[in-house]
């Protein structure tokens, strides 16, 4: 079995309105010092496959066609994720 | 007239559409459940607001992957009339019939009101029975209203006329980027918006402002009063 992990983020330039409410509740929290949130998604997927490279082409398949909508986010996939 | 209502499991408004169109044709419209993998041969197929799926994963984005919407995509590629209305208008996108995406309104509540709209594009086929740069009336009701594509996408949209409807000054709701809230392809027979025109289509609504958009999809006479 291979484990993977799936890191969406929005794009650069996207705004994003949660993450800015979020970096407002940490001001108000009395964090300090804290430049931007950018909110994002992670997904931990198994795969009950030994093939590192089958896996890789399935993991960029689920994230093309549904875990990430690339009109407006990026993804990241990690590979045998502890 | 004939005409369809995909169904999908947490649609809330497809009642709503049900009674409109059942008013505006004279005919109750086909209902054609997610599972479906065709779809009747109607003159406009239309998909619901509500928030299907749950809203899981990105509004639209499991339901754009459902047997049925294979079917809404073959259909937009013979020619055949999409309307998508709020989580119709998402799940379209979702489905990469339209271009660009639906994110979290900007100001991260949702919003249930009424907007104005610009007709910025009277000569598509779902716009013909308003006037360029009429103003109407119109509902909306959504948590992630908020329109978004590229610069690029933007560019090429507005110089192709697809950019069919603006929030009026003032009035965008959302945070909608060039307060745009309905849209066309390219080809001009998929029609994505935000705002509710299925709910604007009876004096007894209070107006029948949204009428328009069905009687030209289904080259239906208007019977909008000035």
């Amino acid at each position: 079995m291979i484990k993977a992990r799936i890191v969406v983020t929005l794009k650069t330039g996207v705004l994003d309105p949660q993450g800015k409410a979020i970096e407002s509740a940490l001001g108000n929290l009395g964090i300090e010092g804290v430049g931007s949130v950018r909110q994002g998604k992670v997904f931990d997927v198994e795969l009950n496959t030994d093939d590192a490279a089958h896996a890789k082409t399935q993991l960029d398949a689920m994230c093309e066609q549904l875990l990430a909508n690339t009109v407006i986010e990026n993804y990241a996939v990690e590979i045998d994720h502890g | 007239m004939k005409t369809a209502v995909v169904l999908l499991p947490g649609l809330n408004r497809d009642r709503d559409m049900i009674a409109a169109l059942t008013t505006i044709t004279g005919q109750a419209p086909a209902t054609v459940w997610q599972t479906e993998t065709s779809l009747p041969d109607v003159d406009l197929v239309v998909v619901p607001g509500g928030f299907s799926f749950g809203d899981y994963l990105r509004a639209g984005a499991i339901a754009a992957r459902s047997p049925v919407m294979r079917a809404v995509a073959e259909a937009a590629a013979r020619g055949v009339p999409v309307l998508g209305v709020c989580n119709g208008f998402q799940i379209l996108c979702e489905a990469g019939l339209l271009p660009g995406a639906l994110m979290r309104n900007a100001a991260l509540r949702f919003v249930c009101r009424e907007v104005k709209l610009e007709v910025v594009n009277a000569g598509t086929r779902f716009t013909k029975a308003y006037s360029q740069g009429q103003v109407i009336r119109c509902p909306v009701a959504h948590h992630d209203g908020n329109y978004f594509a590229d610069d690029e996408t933007l560019k090429r949209m507005n110089d192709g006329g697809q950019i069919v409807f603006r929030y009026a000054e003032g009035t965008n709701p959302n945070g909608a980027i060039h307060d745009i809230a309905g849209i066309v392809n390219e080809a001009g027979n998929v029609l994505g918006m935000m705002p509710h025109p299925e709910n604007l289509i009876e004096p007894e609504h209070g107006g029948t402002d949204g009428r328009g958009i069905f009687e030209s999809a289904l080259n239906i006479s208007s019977s909008l009063a000035a």
